[in-house]
């Protein structure tokens, strides 16, 4: 009963709030009035009697409160109350609000954009049962090693392992290019998958080469392309030219065991050749052939003791294969970053690092703010301290205030961050390559932002609160605004250079970044990456093989040739340098050498297999001997032409290295022919690599890229190079684009880099100026009077720009020059992500104290001008 | 003014609930009835008498209804209910047994013991 009632009486106030407090105004006030009216009957004047009531009342404000509370629904009802007094307060000062919204948005939303991508790459597990106790080798392994490693290991439960294909899947209608695995049968067992329909291929499947022409579709592009039709089990659809069998498709939700990249299909490992062109199955010595193994630990094994098991297996392969199989130690990760674990695990450390740069900026900055604001309000809470309100109730109000400023700065953080990591989600960065960054927000970045919200702003909404517990009203009402802040001012001086040296730290490295990478867009790779297409013919999944394929590159070639305009075509088996961050390296030997043992190189330079007309294709300078011909055939004498760092290496000399020899791994004696000019091969940031350039009629036949060289319009070179190869065979699928597109592939984590310290580089910027602005304007409020009677006494303008602002702007200096230097020592990190980034740079140096004295100007531009407009008269006249 | 005794704690809560019991009351009407009754010796805090009346309310002792005072002002009456009346009983009761008892341990003499 008692219970119903509470019940009710909270609800009609939670309901009626306004009402009720109205109701009890009203009655306080009729109270007065009575009284008032029998004191008047008593012989007093009206204004008299009222008065006189007033002070019998007693403190209204204090009664007010404790019947409020008295009245029940209390909790509730104080919080809305704090609520609405608060939005009112906050309300009048438009300038904190905003400053205090856009402080907290930027690091809220920049620390949640960067949570989210690393909950998605680093701490979501993979989409399969158990992901925790999967484990995966994150390297490149050949066929024949990975069967003895997952046949002789004793420490798992299952390894798998899998290759990326890239091939043509016709379904009757039409082909389209598609990504896929080419995965060992135990794969889906490994994992721990069940099919949505049809069945996986398991072990038992493989029964030798080509044995089984399987495939399994992801529910994605079983979604996309086939409607999710079940009746597509059995259907057969041709992978290139051969005839393969869908069989089943994957569970909903699993797109491979990359992170950042879904394949179309799965098939078995060992129907490759038909798929690749060649067969990797025997091959031992190509260990670049299976892209990732990975398994499952047993019971009780720790990933220590499997890496040990690995390793010790490994050394037995080294030992009984010593030409094929290189030394290597394997370590375990967990699966889904594969070989870009490492780099992506420090990009995204350095990443959190300054987002959590920016989230200490802006407490600072916060910090400063109601630190402010908590001196400026000095006055008010005393009077309403003096006037009989609880040191609880406006300690309450205060934190109210904080949680609403936080709430709001947390929710436009969040919204932005959500917008940002959607829009990353759907982004290809490379259209030609299945790479994806899966970033859904989940419960656990709001919680993250929220938390981050709440946690900075009542941090700092705490610091006026302490302020008011402390103060004594009587104090700071007969001292007025400006008596007792000297302690305050120190805190906000350390909060404020604090702030300006990370913003400094975070234009510095931006400035770097920036900096290196137009470097590295002006830089020289050692071939000219503009006014050249690259078209990836693809022979292997168009069915051509051994001689075929090597008549039909060259007329393919000679084709290119023919195009008006075109000025040189040639082609590289596999890729040409700086494309999708691959390259394989090979092993020479002095001529020599007897024992072709891995260790006994003499250099591991970068392999291509080259036509003629490659070199002038790719605009390489062939700085001595001569360029591959046509005759350099299967029937002639093995040539090479190599790069000035091979040359020193082997002969320690350029020039006189023509006419001498080498030996390739399996002790063949190659002439060399040429030397051309050093350049980039696998990645911008390595340091100079030895390359190799072989002919290659002269090697087996492999995927094929051709360079053509012209300066025409791209796009019509486009069409022109389709036409002529579908007049060579309509069943070519030709992916063409610029080679500078490609390089794409290979600047991307430099321009990532690039962009998201430019993103950081300017919130440090914004940051930076709310906090010198809300000091200068602070200081300059703060001595409106002594500033004016500065003026009244024929104070030159520079006089008072120097004492309203010369604070702010030693601040400035000093924590400019304090982020300078940190930010110089902090660049050295970058250097390992963006070619060329180098702090040591006269032109970022001098960009930083440019910025910074910009920044300063700009912030401190409107409370300069107030400084300067004031007018004496009135400003004394006022106190 | 004549002295003027402390209110005991807990004590208002009573003398309002008996301050009302003899018809309905606006909050300025109930200070003075207690004045009145109390021969001018218990006068209580005029803003004090609000948290009391609004807890006794809360709980169901009391209720309000809007009405018009007799020098023609709005003024919000109070008057018991149910459970009030028979609360104001019950400490009424209390209040004479421990009036009784503390009167007597007062009176108590040496000799008595």
């Amino acid at each position: 009963m008692k219970l119903l009632a509470w019940f009710r009486s909270v609800s009609s106030k939670f309901f009626h709030p306004a009402e009720s407090a109205e109701e009890l105004d009203e009655e306080l006030s009729e109270h007065i009035a009575l009284r008032a009216d029998d004191l008047e009957r008593s012989g007093l004047t009206r204004s008299e009697a009222e008065r006189q009531a007033r002070i019998e009342f007693g403190s209204a404000v204090k009664f007010r409160e404790q019947s409020h509370e008295a009245r029940g629904g209390n909790l509730l009802e104080t919080l809305l109350l704090d609520l609405r007094f608060s939005l009112r307060v906050l309300r009048k000062s438009p300038g904190f609000v905003v400053a205090a919204v856009v402080t907290l948005a930027l690091a809220v939303g920049a620390n949640a954009v960067v949570f989210g991508i690393v909950n998605a790459l680093l701490l979501r597990p993979l989409p399969v049962p158990n992901a925790q106790g999967l484990w995966a080798v994150e390297h490149f392994d050949s066929y024949p090693n990975y069967v003895d490693l997952r046949d002789r290991s004793r420490s798992f439960a299952g390894l798998a392992a899998w290759k990326m294909v890239f091939t043509a899947m016709d379904t009757g209608h039409d082909a389209e290019g598609v990504t896929g695995y080419a995965a060992s049968g135990n794969y889906f067992d490994v994992l721990g998958l069940q099919p949505t329909v049809g069945r996986f291929f398991h072990s038992s499947d493989e029964r030798g080469p080509n044995s089984a022409p399987d495939v399994v579709l992801t529910w994605a592009y079983w979604h996309s392309r086939f409607h999710e039709d079940p009746a597509v089990v059995g259907r057969t659809v041709r992978l290139g030219k051969e005839p393969f069998t869908i069989i089943g498709v994957a569970p909903k939700g699993f797109g491979g065991t990359l992170l950042f990249g879904s394949p179309q299909f799965f098939m078995p490992i060992v129907n490759q050749e038909q798929v690749d062109g060649q067969d990797l199955l025997h091959a031992r010595a190509n260990v670049q052939g299976i892209f990732e193994m990975l398994g499952r630990l047993k019971p009780g094994v720790t990933p220590a003791q499997g890496a040990a098991d690995l390793n010790g297996i490994a050394a037995s392969l080294e030992k009984t294969y010593p030409k094929e199989v290189p030394h290597r130690d394997y370590s375990l990760a967990h699966p889904g970053l594969y070989v870009f674990g490492g780099p992506a695990r420090a990009f995204l450390a350095g990443l959190m690092l300054l987002a959590a740069l920016i989230l200490l900026a802006a407490c600072a900055n916060l910090g400063s703010l109601f630190a402010a604001r908590a001196a400026d309000r000095s006055r008010e809470v005393a009077l309403r301290l003096a006037l009989g309100s609880s040191r609880k109730r406006i300690a309450r109000q205060l934190l109210t205030e904080a949680a609403l400023v936080s709430l709001a700065g947390g929710a436009v953080g969040l919204a932005t961050s959500v917008v940002l990591l959607r829009r990353l989600s759907v982004w290809q960065p490379f259209p030609s390559a299945p790479i994806q960054i899966p970033v859904t927000p989940d419960a656990s970045l709001y919680i993250v932002a929220l938390v981050l919200a709440l946690v900075s702003a009542l941090l700092f909404g705490l610091v006026p609160v302490r302020q008011v517990i402390r103060a004594n009203p009587w104090e700071v009402v007969k001292a007025g605004p400006s008596g007792r802040t000297g302690r305050r001012v120190s805190l906000r001086d350390v909060l404020l250079t604090l702030q300006i040296s990370i913003c400094a730290v975070l234009v510095t490295s931006s400035l770097v970044a920036v900096r290196g990478l137009v470097r590295t867009l002006h830089g020289h790779f050692g071939f000219e990456p503009r006014n050249a297409m690259i078209v990836d013919a693809n022979l292997a999944s168009s069915g051509y093989t051994g001689d075929r394929a090597l008549a039909m590159e060259r007329r393919m070639i000679e084709a290119m040739q023919a195009i008006p305009g075109v000025q040189a075509a040639g082609l590289a088996t596999s890729y040409p340098p700086l494309i999708y961050a691959a390259a394989a390296q090979t092993h020479v030997f002095r001529t020599d050498a007897r024992d072709f043992r891995t260790e006994n190189a003499a250099a591991a330079p970068y392999r291509y297999d080259i036509s003629p007309g490659y070199i002038r294709a790719a605009e390489t300078a062939l700085l001595a001997g001569r360029d591959l011909t046509w005759h350099d055939d299967a029937a002639a004498p093995r040539v090479a032409l190599v790069n000035q760092q091979l040359a020193r290496k082997l002969f320690g000399t350029e020039a006189g290295a023509v006419g001498r020899s080498l030996k390739l791994q399996d002790g063949t004696s190659v002439e060399i022919a040429g030397v051309v000019e050093d350049g980039k091969y696998f990645s911008m940031t390595e340091d100079q690599e030895a390359a190799m350039f072989l002919p290659y009629l002269q090697s087996p036949p492999r995927a094929t890229d051709l360079v053509v060289r012209s300066s025409r319009d791209p796009q019509q070179l486009v069409l022109a190079i389709r036409s002529r190869l579908r007049q060579l065979d309509a069943g070519l699928p030709a992916d063409v684009d610029t080679w500078n597109h490609y390089l794409g592939v290979a600047l991307f984590p430099a321009r990532v880099a690039t962009v998201a310290l430019g993103i950081m580089g300017l919130m440090g910027a914004m940051l930076s100026i709310t906090g010198i602005f809300g000091m200068a304007a602070w200081s300059v409020s703060r001595r409106l009077k002594e500033l004016g009677i500065r003026i009244a006494l024929g104070a030159q303008r520079r006089e008072v720009l120097q004492a309203a602002l010369g604070g702010a702007i030693r601040l400035l200096a000093l924590g400019s020059a304090a982020g300078l230097v940190l930010g110089v020592l902090a660049s050295r990190v970058l250097a390992s992500i963006v070619y060329g980034a180098t702090p040591r740079d006269p032109l970022v140096l001098a960009g930083v104290v440019v910025a910074m004295a910009l920044l300063g100007l700009a912030a401190t531009w409107i409370p300069a001008q107030r400084a300067l407009s004031l007018d004496p008269l009135v400003l004394l006249h006022e106190d | 003014m004549p002295d003027q005794a402390q209110l005991l704690p807990g004590t208002l809560d009573l003398l309002i609930l008996r301050a009302v019991s003899l018809g309905p009351l606006h909050g300025y009407g109930i200070l003075l009835r207690i004045a009145q009754i109390s021969g001018q010796a218990l006068l209580v805090e005029q803003g004090a008498l609000y948290p009391g009346l609004f807890r006794l309310v809360r709980q169901g002792l009391l209720k309000t209804r809007w009405g018009t005072s007799e020098n023609n002002r709005r003024a919000k009456f109070y008057e018991l209910t149910a459970t009030g009346r028979k609360r104001l009983r019950e400490e009424t009761d209390n209040w004479n047994r421990l009036a009784a008892a503390i009167g007597a341990a007062l009176a108590a003499q040496a000799e008595e013991i």
